[in-house]
Protein backbone atom coordinates (compact mmCIF):
# COMPACT_ATOMS: atom_id res chain seq x y z
CA UNK A 1 0.00 0.00 0.00
CA UNK A 2 1.43 3.38 -0.95
CA UNK A 3 2.24 5.70 1.89
CA UNK A 4 0.02 8.42 0.47
CA UNK A 5 -3.05 6.18 0.35
CA UNK A 6 -2.37 5.06 3.91
CA UNK A 7 -2.40 8.66 5.14
CA UNK A 8 -5.89 9.16 3.72
CA UNK A 9 -7.19 5.90 5.19
CA UNK A 10 -5.72 7.00 8.50
CA UNK A 11 -7.42 10.40 8.26
CA UNK A 12 -10.77 8.84 7.35
CA UNK A 13 -10.64 6.49 10.33
CA UNK A 14 -9.79 9.38 12.65
CA UNK A 15 -12.67 11.47 11.23
CA UNK A 16 -15.20 8.64 11.32
CA UNK A 17 -14.33 7.65 14.91
CA UNK A 18 -14.67 11.29 15.99
CA UNK A 19 -18.03 11.60 14.22
CA UNK A 20 -19.29 8.46 15.98
CA UNK A 21 -18.58 10.09 19.35
CA UNK A 22 -20.71 13.06 18.31
CA UNK A 23 -23.74 11.05 17.21
CA UNK A 24 -23.86 8.06 19.58
CA UNK A 25 -26.29 9.85 21.94
CA UNK A 26 -28.45 10.85 18.93
CA UNK A 27 -28.70 7.19 17.94
CA UNK A 28 -29.46 5.96 21.46
CA UNK A 29 -31.72 8.60 23.01
CA UNK A 30 -35.35 8.60 21.95
CA UNK A 31 -36.70 10.98 24.60
CA UNK A 32 -35.33 13.23 27.38
CA UNK A 33 -34.16 11.53 30.57
CA UNK A 34 -36.69 12.15 33.40
CA UNK A 35 -34.35 11.61 36.35
CA UNK A 36 -34.06 14.77 38.49
CA UNK A 37 -30.33 14.35 39.19
CA UNK A 38 -29.48 13.77 35.52
CA UNK A 39 -31.58 16.78 34.51
CA UNK A 40 -29.85 19.00 37.06
CA UNK A 41 -26.44 17.63 36.11
CA UNK A 42 -26.99 18.30 32.41
CA UNK A 43 -28.27 21.79 33.21
CA UNK A 44 -24.88 22.75 34.67
CA UNK A 45 -22.68 20.85 32.17
CA UNK A 46 -22.42 23.43 29.37
CA UNK A 47 -21.49 26.33 31.65
CA UNK A 48 -19.03 24.31 33.69
CA UNK A 49 -17.35 22.88 30.56
CA UNK A 50 -16.92 26.27 28.94
CA UNK A 51 -15.68 27.86 32.17
CA UNK A 52 -13.13 25.06 32.67
CA UNK A 53 -11.94 25.42 29.08
CA UNK A 54 -11.62 29.21 29.35
CA UNK A 55 -9.54 29.59 32.45
CA UNK A 56 -6.55 29.32 32.82
CA UNK A 57 -6.26 28.46 29.08
CA UNK A 58 -6.79 32.12 28.12
CA UNK A 59 -3.66 33.19 30.02
CA UNK A 60 -1.65 30.35 28.49
CA UNK A 61 -2.71 31.22 24.92
CA UNK A 62 -1.11 34.67 24.84
CA UNK A 63 2.59 35.51 24.67
CA UNK A 64 2.30 37.48 27.89
CA UNK A 65 0.10 36.00 30.67
CA UNK A 66 -0.79 39.53 31.88
CA UNK A 67 -2.38 40.30 28.51
CA UNK A 68 -4.42 37.09 28.85
CA UNK A 69 -5.61 38.10 32.33
CA UNK A 70 -6.60 41.53 31.00
CA UNK A 71 -8.52 39.94 28.10
CA UNK A 72 -10.28 37.63 30.57
CA UNK A 73 -11.41 40.52 32.76
CA UNK A 74 -12.33 42.75 29.80
CA UNK A 75 -14.38 39.90 28.31
CA UNK A 76 -16.31 39.32 31.55
CA UNK A 77 -17.11 43.02 31.92
CA UNK A 78 -18.19 43.30 28.26
CA UNK A 79 -20.41 40.21 28.48
CA UNK A 80 -21.87 41.41 31.80
CA UNK A 81 -22.84 44.66 30.07
CA UNK A 82 -24.74 42.66 27.48
CA UNK A 83 -22.37 42.85 24.50
CA UNK A 84 -22.82 39.88 22.14
CA UNK A 85 -20.46 37.10 21.03
CA UNK A 86 -18.60 38.80 18.18
CA UNK A 87 -18.19 42.02 20.19
CA UNK A 88 -16.82 40.29 23.28
CA UNK A 89 -14.41 38.23 21.15
CA UNK A 90 -13.19 41.39 19.40
CA UNK A 91 -12.67 43.22 22.71
CA UNK A 92 -10.55 40.32 24.01
CA UNK A 93 -8.41 40.25 20.83
CA UNK A 94 -7.88 44.03 20.80
CA UNK A 95 -6.98 44.04 24.51
CA UNK A 96 -4.26 41.46 23.91
CA UNK A 97 -2.99 43.12 20.75
CA UNK A 98 -2.66 46.56 22.37
CA UNK A 99 -1.17 45.33 25.65
CA UNK A 100 1.41 43.16 23.91
CA UNK A 101 2.69 46.22 22.05
CA UNK A 102 3.93 47.44 25.46
CA UNK A 103 4.52 44.29 27.53
CA UNK B 1 -41.20 31.79 14.60
CA UNK B 2 -37.79 32.31 13.02
CA UNK B 3 -37.30 30.85 9.55
CA UNK B 4 -34.62 28.20 9.06
CA UNK B 5 -32.69 30.63 6.85
CA UNK B 6 -32.63 33.21 9.65
CA UNK B 7 -31.50 30.60 12.16
CA UNK B 8 -28.73 29.54 9.76
CA UNK B 9 -27.63 33.17 9.35
CA UNK B 10 -27.58 33.67 13.14
CA UNK B 11 -25.46 30.54 13.48
CA UNK B 12 -23.12 31.78 10.78
CA UNK B 13 -22.75 35.17 12.50
CA UNK B 14 -22.03 33.57 15.89
CA UNK B 15 -19.62 31.17 14.19
CA UNK B 16 -17.33 33.98 12.95
CA UNK B 17 -15.52 34.64 16.27
CA UNK B 18 -15.24 30.88 16.70
CA UNK B 19 -13.65 30.68 13.26
CA UNK B 20 -11.11 33.41 14.14
CA UNK B 21 -10.10 31.51 17.24
CA UNK B 22 -10.01 28.26 15.28
CA UNK B 23 -7.75 29.83 12.68
CA UNK B 24 -5.19 30.79 15.30
CA UNK B 25 -5.29 27.41 17.05
CA UNK B 26 -5.33 25.45 13.78
CA UNK B 27 -2.33 27.43 12.62
CA UNK B 28 -0.27 26.02 15.50
CA UNK B 29 -1.78 22.58 14.87
CA UNK B 30 -0.59 22.94 11.26
CA UNK B 31 2.95 23.71 12.38
CA UNK B 32 2.89 20.51 14.45
CA UNK B 33 1.30 18.52 11.59
CA UNK B 34 4.08 19.66 9.26
CA UNK B 35 6.56 18.21 11.74
CA UNK B 36 4.61 14.94 11.73
CA UNK B 37 4.87 14.68 7.95
CA UNK B 38 1.47 15.91 6.78
CA UNK B 39 1.07 17.93 3.58
CA UNK B 40 -1.26 20.96 3.25
CA UNK B 41 -4.00 19.04 1.38
CA UNK B 42 -3.87 16.18 3.90
CA UNK B 43 -4.07 18.66 6.76
CA UNK B 44 -7.02 20.44 5.16
CA UNK B 45 -8.95 17.21 4.60
CA UNK B 46 -8.16 15.92 8.10
CA UNK B 47 -9.39 19.17 9.67
CA UNK B 48 -12.55 19.65 7.59
CA UNK B 49 -13.64 16.06 8.29
CA UNK B 50 -12.50 15.68 11.90
CA UNK B 51 -12.76 19.23 13.38
CA UNK B 52 -11.53 18.15 16.81
CA UNK B 53 -8.57 20.01 18.26
CA UNK B 54 -6.90 17.80 20.85
CA UNK B 55 -8.10 14.62 19.14
CA UNK B 56 -6.52 15.67 15.86
CA UNK B 57 -3.26 16.64 17.46
CA UNK B 58 -3.00 13.22 19.03
CA UNK B 59 -4.04 11.58 15.75
CA UNK B 60 -1.26 13.37 13.87
CA UNK B 61 1.35 12.46 16.45
CA UNK B 62 0.25 8.79 16.41
CA UNK B 63 0.63 8.71 12.63
CA UNK B 64 4.19 9.96 12.96
CA UNK B 65 4.85 7.30 15.59
CA UNK B 66 3.58 4.56 13.22
CA UNK B 67 0.88 3.62 15.71
CA UNK B 68 -1.55 0.82 14.86
CA UNK B 69 -5.02 1.80 13.66
CA UNK B 70 -6.59 0.30 16.78
CA UNK B 71 -4.46 2.63 18.91
CA UNK B 72 -5.66 5.55 16.82
CA UNK B 73 -9.28 4.50 17.38
CA UNK B 74 -8.89 3.99 21.14
CA UNK B 75 -7.14 7.32 21.71
CA UNK B 76 -9.61 9.14 19.48
CA UNK B 77 -12.45 7.71 21.58
CA UNK B 78 -10.76 8.78 24.83
CA UNK B 79 -9.82 12.31 23.77
CA UNK B 80 -13.26 12.94 22.29
CA UNK B 81 -15.33 11.29 25.03
CA UNK B 82 -16.65 14.71 26.02
CA UNK B 83 -18.61 14.85 22.76
CA UNK B 84 -20.79 12.04 24.11
CA UNK B 85 -21.63 14.19 27.11
CA UNK B 86 -22.43 17.11 24.83
CA UNK B 87 -24.55 14.88 22.59
CA UNK B 88 -26.54 13.69 25.60
CA UNK B 89 -27.07 17.28 26.74
CA UNK B 90 -28.33 18.35 23.30
CA UNK B 91 -30.60 15.31 22.90
CA UNK B 92 -32.00 15.95 26.37
CA UNK B 93 -33.48 19.16 24.93
CA UNK B 94 -35.22 17.31 22.11
CA UNK B 95 -38.69 15.92 22.85
CA UNK B 96 -39.76 12.33 22.18
CA UNK B 97 -40.71 12.00 18.54
CA UNK B 98 -37.85 14.23 17.27
CA UNK B 99 -36.71 12.70 13.97
CA UNK B 100 -33.47 10.72 13.89
CA UNK B 101 -32.32 12.96 11.02
CA UNK B 102 -32.62 16.05 13.23
CA UNK B 103 -30.86 14.34 16.13
CA UNK B 104 -28.02 13.20 13.86
CA UNK B 105 -27.71 16.64 12.25
CA UNK B 106 -27.44 18.38 15.63
CA UNK B 107 -24.89 15.79 16.81
CA UNK B 108 -22.79 16.13 13.66
CA UNK B 109 -22.01 19.82 14.21
CA UNK B 110 -20.71 19.28 17.76
CA UNK B 111 -17.41 20.89 18.63
CA UNK B 112 -16.68 22.32 22.08
CA UNK B 113 -17.51 25.79 20.85
CA UNK B 114 -20.47 25.10 18.57
CA UNK B 115 -22.01 22.98 21.32
CA UNK B 116 -21.53 25.90 23.72
CA UNK B 117 -23.41 28.41 21.59
CA UNK B 118 -26.05 25.89 20.46
CA UNK B 119 -27.00 24.89 24.00
CA UNK B 120 -27.04 28.54 25.09
CA UNK B 121 -29.96 29.23 22.72
CA UNK B 122 -33.38 28.70 24.28
CA UNK B 123 -35.72 26.03 22.97
CA UNK B 124 -35.16 22.86 20.96
CA UNK B 125 -31.65 22.82 19.39
CA UNK B 126 -31.86 23.63 15.69
CA UNK B 127 -29.59 21.85 13.20
CA UNK B 128 -29.73 25.01 11.05
CA UNK B 129 -28.03 27.01 13.80
CA UNK B 130 -25.30 24.39 14.19
CA UNK B 131 -24.69 24.15 10.46
CA UNK B 132 -24.57 27.94 10.19
CA UNK B 133 -21.88 28.07 12.87
CA UNK B 134 -20.10 25.07 11.32
CA UNK B 135 -20.06 26.76 7.89
CA UNK B 136 -18.43 29.88 9.35
CA UNK B 137 -15.99 28.17 11.69
CA UNK B 138 -14.79 24.80 10.38
CA UNK B 139 -13.44 25.98 7.00
CA UNK B 140 -11.33 28.47 9.01
CA UNK B 141 -10.10 25.55 11.09
CA UNK B 142 -9.15 23.62 7.94
CA UNK B 143 -7.58 26.68 6.28
CA UNK B 144 -5.59 27.47 9.43
CA UNK B 145 -4.23 23.92 9.53
CA UNK B 146 -3.23 24.06 5.88
CA UNK B 147 -1.61 27.48 6.11
CA UNK B 148 0.21 26.42 9.27
CA UNK B 149 1.63 23.43 7.39
CA UNK B 150 2.73 25.61 4.44
CA UNK B 151 4.13 28.68 6.17
CA UNK B 152 5.39 27.32 9.46
CA UNK B 153 5.98 30.29 11.71
CA UNK B 154 5.55 33.05 9.11
CA UNK B 155 2.49 34.71 10.68
CA UNK B 156 3.63 37.35 13.24
CA UNK B 157 3.47 35.95 16.77
CA UNK B 158 1.58 39.05 17.90
CA UNK B 159 -1.28 38.39 15.49
CA UNK B 160 -1.49 34.72 16.50
CA UNK B 161 -1.46 35.73 20.16
CA UNK B 162 -4.31 38.23 19.71
CA UNK B 163 -6.44 35.87 17.58
CA UNK B 164 -6.00 32.99 20.00
CA UNK B 165 -8.14 34.68 22.66
CA UNK B 166 -11.13 35.19 20.30
CA UNK B 167 -12.39 31.74 21.17
CA UNK B 168 -12.22 32.39 24.91
CA UNK B 169 -13.94 35.74 24.51
CA UNK B 170 -16.74 33.82 22.87
CA UNK B 171 -16.95 31.30 25.69
CA UNK B 172 -17.16 34.18 28.17
CA UNK B 173 -19.96 35.76 26.13
CA UNK B 174 -21.84 32.44 26.30
CA UNK B 175 -21.51 31.80 30.05
CA UNK B 176 -21.75 35.27 31.60
CA UNK B 177 -25.34 36.29 30.69
CA UNK B 178 -26.91 33.09 32.19
CA UNK B 179 -24.55 33.41 35.17
CA UNK B 180 -25.95 36.88 35.74
CA UNK B 181 -29.52 35.62 35.53
CA UNK B 182 -29.22 32.41 37.63
CA UNK B 183 -27.00 32.82 40.68
CA UNK B 184 -26.23 29.10 40.94
CA UNK B 185 -24.82 29.12 37.41
CA UNK B 186 -22.73 32.11 38.45
CA UNK B 187 -21.36 30.22 41.44
CA UNK B 188 -20.74 27.11 39.30
CA UNK B 189 -18.82 29.22 36.77
CA UNK B 190 -16.67 30.85 39.48
CA UNK B 191 -15.96 27.44 41.06
CA UNK B 192 -15.07 26.06 37.62
CA UNK B 193 -12.56 28.86 36.98
CA UNK B 194 -10.94 28.27 40.39
CA UNK B 195 -10.81 24.46 40.19
CA UNK B 196 -9.60 24.52 36.61
CA UNK B 197 -6.77 26.84 37.62
CA UNK B 198 -5.91 24.64 40.60
CA UNK B 199 -6.07 21.46 38.49
CA UNK B 200 -3.61 22.86 35.98
CA UNK B 201 -1.07 23.18 38.80
CA UNK B 202 -1.79 20.05 40.88
CA UNK B 203 0.92 17.39 40.52
CA UNK B 204 -1.09 14.43 39.15
CA UNK B 205 -4.01 16.16 37.45
CA UNK B 206 -1.87 18.66 35.55
CA UNK B 207 -0.20 15.73 33.75
CA UNK B 208 -3.50 14.73 32.14
CA UNK B 209 -4.34 16.00 28.67
CA UNK B 210 -6.42 19.17 28.78
CA UNK B 211 -9.32 17.31 27.14
CA UNK B 212 -9.40 14.69 29.89
CA UNK B 213 -9.00 17.30 32.59
CA UNK B 214 -11.99 19.13 31.14
CA UNK B 215 -14.14 15.97 31.27
CA UNK B 216 -13.08 15.12 34.83
CA UNK B 217 -13.75 18.62 36.15
CA UNK B 218 -17.03 18.91 34.25
CA UNK B 219 -18.30 15.62 35.68
CA UNK B 220 -17.26 16.43 39.26
CA UNK B 221 -18.41 20.05 39.41
CA UNK B 222 -21.71 19.49 37.55
CA UNK B 223 -22.53 16.47 39.73
CA UNK B 224 -21.74 18.47 42.88
CA UNK B 225 -24.05 21.29 41.80
CA UNK B 226 -26.76 18.83 40.77
CA UNK B 227 -26.67 17.53 44.36
CA UNK B 228 -26.36 20.91 46.11
CA UNK B 229 -28.76 22.89 43.91
CA UNK B 230 -31.01 20.47 41.99
CA UNK B 231 -33.43 21.82 39.42
CA UNK B 232 -37.10 21.80 40.36
CA UNK B 233 -39.89 21.04 37.90
CA UNK B 234 -40.79 24.72 38.05
CA UNK B 235 -37.24 25.71 36.99
CA UNK B 236 -37.38 23.27 34.11
CA UNK B 237 -40.67 24.65 32.86
CA UNK B 238 -39.35 28.20 32.90
CA UNK B 239 -36.28 27.19 30.88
Amino acid sequence: MSNNLYVYIYILIMAFTTWCMRVIPSLVMKRPIENRFIQSFLYYVPYVTLAVMTFPAIIEATQSPAAGVAAFIAGIIAAWMGIRLLGVAAICCITVFILELFL
Amino acid sequence: MESNATIFRNGFRDGIPIGLGYFAVAFSLGIAAHGYGFGPLQGFIASILTYASAGQYIGFSLYAANAALIQLIILTVITNARYILMGVTLNQRMPAGTSLARRLAVGTTITDEIFGITIARPGIPSPYYGFGAWTAAVPMWAAGTSIGIITGTALPAQIVSALSVAIFGMFIAVIIPPARKDRMIGVAVAVSFAFSYAASHLPRVSGMSSGNRTILLTLLISAAFALIAPRTDQDNNEQ
